[in-house]
């Protein structure tokens, strides 16, 4: 056993144990703190496949910010209440989900498999990633050059979210001023750190 | 033995379907929202093995702007599930079905 494939062992082992936590705890937050859990593997087999700069933005985007916003939303709605998974609402679809991951997996692994050699194996179309540079430094240089036109296209795509997250935090309608005074300072509150956030 | 990127691969696929089980199978919207988390996750994986396999950055490039897409998809997402569940706390999925076709 090389210490590759330890630490692929154990970073695979967390994921899927985190992942399968997600989908099995019955608390939210509990679900969120399995998430984390499944970002770290997922970043350290980035490190350990040298995407360094993806490794860290994993741990600060996703684990730093996308699930805190999470909980953040847990905590503000106060749903954070265990859910009865016990029952089955709509009967026979638990084993129905069951039997389609089974199918599921098998038919992407076969063709994980499969694509690793009929991929056309051109390599290093757009740069390639051991040239003695950093991983940083590589990235940057495709990022502002050959697609620079998407990179600001996505500044578009968050200013689109923020004004659409305020929009959505507003309250619809200014109704009646009976249930005004407490809430309105909820939704300010709330506009205000997703707008922070993107 | 040694790890290869076959090993990457069926890891991801894993990873994916057990973030689609949860989606079909959890009611809760939040935890469907972790669940498209998941597989948002296992397609960057998969996304970076094939840079790593064929030595082409263009492929961390793509990571780079799914997790961009993912940060502004979750604002626009929890705002909606906020917007629902002041409305009707315990909302679940089942109970927003007026855009059914």
């Amino acid at each position: 056993m090389t210490v590759d494939t330890v630490v692929f062992v154990v970073a695979a082992l967390v994921i899927l144990v985190g992942a399968l936590g997600v989908i099995f705890s019955r608390n939210p937050v509990h679900s969120a703190l399995m998430l984390v859990m499944t970002l770290f593997g997922v970043a350290v087999l980035f490190v350990a496949q040298e995407a360094h700069f993806l490794a860290a933005v994993q741990v600060i985007v996703y684990a730093g910010a996308i699930v805190v916003l999470f909980l953040f939303v847990i905590m503000l709605l106060g749903v954070d209440t265990a859910e009865n998974l016990s029952v089955d609402p709509l009967g026979g679809q638990r084993p129905a989900a069951g039997v389609v991951g089974v199918a599921a997996v098998g038919l992407l692994a076969v063709l994980a498999v499969r694509a690793v050699q009929v991929s056309t194996g051109a390599q290093s179309v757009t740069l390639p990633l051991d040239s003695g540079r950093s991983n940083i430094a590589v990235l940057a240089e495709v990022l502002f050059t050959d697609y620079l036109y998407a990179f600001e296209v996505t500044s578009v795509l968050l200013v689109i979210a923020v004004v659409g997250a305020v929009v959505m935090a507003r309250r619809p309608r200014p109704e009646a001023p009976d249930d005004a005074a407490g809430d309105e300072l909820g939704v300010e509150r709330h506009t205000e750190t997703e707008s922070e956030l993107a | 033995m040694q790890v290869d990127e076959t090993w990457y691969l069926v890891l991801s696929a894993m990873l994916f379907t057990i973030g689609a089980c949860g989606l079909l199978v959890r009611r809760n919207p939040l935890v469907m929202f972790m669940c498209v988390e998941l597989m948002l996750n296992a397609v960057n994986l998969t996304f970076v093995t094939f840079s790593n396999v064929l030595n082409d950055v263009a492929g961390q490039v793509v990571v780079f702007f799914v997790l961009v897409v993912a940060a502004a998809e979750v604002v626009v997402g929890l705002g909606i599930i906020v917007a629902i569940l002041r409305r009707r706390p315990n909302a679940t999925a089942d109970d927003v079905s007026m855009l059914r076709g």
